[in-house]
């Protein structure tokens, strides 16, 4: 395959993966925000949620406070910002125009309705009306894009750059928000409140019935962090996501990849055979911190070696 | 008020051909078409078949128009047009292998050398280079237009890298989808194997000694106009769609950049233009093309489909040329017409246009897409007398014809059914062997009286069927 066509396919699925996770967070925070609490609580949340994407500097630059209201339009309609839905949904509709030839019909139709669809929803009123009502179209759009690809695709490279830009961007996204709000606990939550906290951590990423069967016992920080670390059954965990992209670097292997495919290995194994209780006393946010970066030094590899080498 | 050739109706009755199609709309109930057409158009608008408009912020991606009345040839008119078609496509190929070899042509005394050689589309590079199987355009959109009482003429012969053909296949399809019932009951020749025949056209025209070429699409990127055409045929053909950035020579041959290391290409089935091909031999400031493809190109080690420098033979004002090759190659007649045009770089030719300019089509010669031309009679007094100072100031630049009468097709517009004016433009391919699809794409012009069908100047399409004996 096209290198350009990898690279195209890659950054399509990280984008709709982006563009829902986004929508997974804001939705949270939404519901969240409905609990009773005081006005700086509610300021520190969304600021929290402004601190998962390392975004606060530029929205600081174009607002004068954070509110919902504002936090909201910046993480959805702003164009500027790479972590905004209607940016993550460009983009990704732009990636999979670029090489429309390479997908079937339904997975481009998928992506260029969605866009189509979101400038409609974004004009006629319904974020503001029923913001749930509007993630919840955005993650549909999201699960709609993997079913048809899964359902349509040959399953030759194309989906396995596919599924390695979705896992990766995954891995990401699940560790920044659990940094997110394991570092919002240190402010204090407590008592009762814990079980909103938490609840809420678990709904962003569809953990919350996950947790109930198989734990079958109240919510506690060490096991939300195991369940989303550690489990190689929950699908959002950083282990998952690790064992889809071994799994898929595996299978695009070429003459480059060996030192790629062993860096993304050990990163599987240390998830593989770690312990909650060792993660959760070295610090979990150093932890997560370290995991962040190696996520990200192996995207850049997988970069160099398949999609956008360097002339021969 | 001229008299304007029907397609469907002939002094008042339908014509043979469009019966059956007249019987199934009088039946179909008012609002259903209507919903059809809505249909079409958020089907279109939903798989993105869309084309960018240049200079137009606003609607960068924008709808074709199509109408859901098709444009139907019978069977008898589409043989003599295919006949015409493959000899006039023949001579234009062997007239580019005659110019860029022994140039008999010119010492005939057929073709004036300088019409050839201050051609600004003639490409020195291509002299005494041997090109695949002789071929030099191998897909040529012809565009063919109907006046009078229904003579065909041949209005101009795209040789560079002609668009359209995706419509024709997406039109055909959309009609199917929407009213299978009208397919069950005329015998309409299909035409979805064009891309098969794209293909095998291709590989029949690889370097010699390679056994199982690798084609590939080369496309300006996604912003171009076309690109929609680009994706579209590289993915029916199951060929790789790259970009100029995607290529590499090295060692006197062409790479694509893959997954799993370079690969070598053998057929280039590029769709831009020469100018961007190669920055190290043409335009230099261009990062479309690839350095050094030219080279390669030349050494025989790649091919180029269509060849570089055919834009020599396919210039407005080569065309008044082309039944004297015809003649000339083939010793035969030609069977299509071309329109009668004058040369303005002629005086005589000259003085009878600007005296006669309010009632002719004066077009650039190296101009395209319906820009920059002049519609005498559905020009104001000062855009004549503004066209008038160009083209004394540059005479040569230009070539008139009559206003043609053009044919009309009825088309649904606003007000109903009303007609309007239609061309055709089929496509011929060459290789070993000479083929094409029935039929070939119809472009409406949507405004009334308008004779403009270019798709950026608000022309729509028609699916196109021809009717077998």
């Amino acid at each position: 395959m096209l290198s350009r066509t990898a690279d195209h396919l890659f950054w399509m699925s990280r984008y709709t993966e982006r563009a829902e996770n986004t929508a997974r967070m804001l939705d949270v925070a939404v519901q969240a925000s409905m609990l009773p609490q005081s006005p700086a609580d509610t300021e520190r949340s969304w600021r929290a949620l402004l601190g998962i994407s390392e975004l606060e500097p530029a929205y600081c630059a174009k607002y004068p406070a954070v509110t919902a209201r504002d936090v909201i339009d910046f993480m959805v309609r702003d164009p500027s910002n790479p972590s905004s839905i209607a940016a993550c949904v460009r983009e990704a509709r732009e990636n999979a125009r670029a090489v429309r030839g390479a997908l079937t019909t339904e997975v481009w139709e998928i992506q260029n309705q969605t866009w189509l669809d979101l400038q409609k929803h974004l004009g006629n009123g319904l974020l503001e009306q029923d913001p749930g009502k509007f993630f919840d179209w955005v993650k549909y759009r999201a699960h709609l894009a993997r079913g048809v690809t899964l359902g349509t695709m040959l399953n030759d490279e194309t989906v396995n750059f596919i599924r390695l830009g979705a896992a990766l961007e995954r891995a990401d996204n699940t560790a920044r928000i659990l940094d997110v709000k394991f570092l919002g606990m240190r402010d204090g939550a407590n008592g009762e409140r814990d079980f909103y906290y938490w609840a809420a951590l678990l709904r962003s990423v569809s953990g919350f019935e996950i947790y109930r069967k198989v734990y079958r016992d109240v919510i506690t920080p060490g096991r939300v962090a195991e369940l989303l670390i550690l489990r190689a059954d929950m699908p959002r965990s950083l282990l998952a996501c690790m064992a889809e992209v071994v799994d898929n670097l595996r299978a695009v292997r070429n003459d480059m990849s060996a030192d790629t495919e062993r860096f993304a290995g050990r990163l599987h194994a240390e998830l593989q055979f770690a312990r909650i209780e060792d993660i959760m006393q070295r610090g979990l946010h150093d932890m997560l911190t370290g995991f962040l970066a190696q996520v990200y030094e192996l995207g850049n590899r997988v970069s160099r070696v398949f999609l956008v080498p360097l002339a021969a | 008020m001229p008299s304007f050739f029907n397609e469907m109706t002939d002094a008042g009755s339908t014509r043979e051909h469009y019966r059956e199609f007249c019987r199934w709309l009088e039946q179909q109930p008012a609002d259903s078409v209507a919903r059809k057409r809505a249909e079409a158009d958020l089907s279109f608008r939903r798989v993105g078949i869309t084309f960018a408009v240049y200079g137009d912020d606003a609607g960068t991606e924008r709808l074709i128009p199509f109408d859901i009345i098709p444009r139907i040839i019978p069977a008898h008119e589409w043989s003599m047009l295919e006949r015409g078609l493959a000899q006039r496509v023949k001579a234009l190929n062997m007239f580019l292998h005659d110019i860029y070899h022994g140039q008999d042509i010119i010492r005939a005394g057929i073709i004036p050398a300088e019409q050839i050689f201050r051609n600004a589309q003639y490409r020195p590079e291509m002299q005494g280079i041997d090109v695949a199987a002789g071929i030099y355009a191998h897909i040529a959109g012809v565009d063919i237009v109907r006046a009078g009482q229904g003579e065909f003429y041949v209005l101009e012969d795209n040789l560079r890298v002609p668009s359209g053909v995706s419509y024709m296949l997406e039109d055909r399809k959309m009609m199917m989808r929407l009213f299978p019932d009208l397919f069950a009951r005329n015998r309409v020749a299909p035409v979805d194997h064009y891309p098969d025949l794209l293909l095998d056209n291709l590989r029949s025209v690889a370097p010699q000694g390679v056994d199982d070429p690798t084609v590939v699409v080369m496309t300006p990127g996604m912003y171009n106009s076309a690109y929609f055409e680009h994706a579209f045929l590289a993915q029916q053909m199951g060929v790789e769609l790259v970009e100029g950035k995607d290529l590499f020579v090295n060692d006197n041959a062409v790479y694509m950049r893959t997954t799993h290391g370079p690969r070598r290409v053998d057929v280039i089935y590029r769709r831009l233009d020469d100018d961007f091909l190669d920055p190290l031999a043409f335009r230099a400031d261009s990062s479309l093309g690839v350095p050094g493809l030219l080279s390669v190109y030349r050494a025989g080690r790649v091919t180029l489909a269509n060849a570089i420098g055919t834009g020599v033979a396919d210039d407005k004002s080569i065309y008044p040329f082309v039944p004297d090759m015809i003649r000339f190659y083939l010793s035969e007649e030609p069977v299509l017409h071309n329109v009668p045009t004058w040369q303005c770089r002629k005086p005589a030719d000259l003085d009878y246009v600007l005296a006669h300019l309010p009632e002719l089509v004066v077009k650039e010669v190296h101009g395209a897409g319906g820009y920059g031309m002049l519609v005498g009679p559905a020009s104001t007094r000062e855009q004549v007398a503004a066209f008038r100072e160009r083209l004394v100031a540059r005479p040569d630049g230009y070539i008139a014809q009559p206003t043609l009468a053009l044919s009309n097709c009825p088309t649904f517009v606003e007000s109903g059914i009303a007609p309007r004016h239609i061309d055709l433009r089929p496509f011929v391919l060459s290789g070993k062997t000479i083929s094409m699809v029935p039929g070939g794409l119809t472009r409406v012009a949507l405004q009334e009286g308008s004779l403009v069908v270019n798709s950026s100047q608000g022309g729509g399409t028609k699916d196109t069927w021809v009717l077998e004996a």
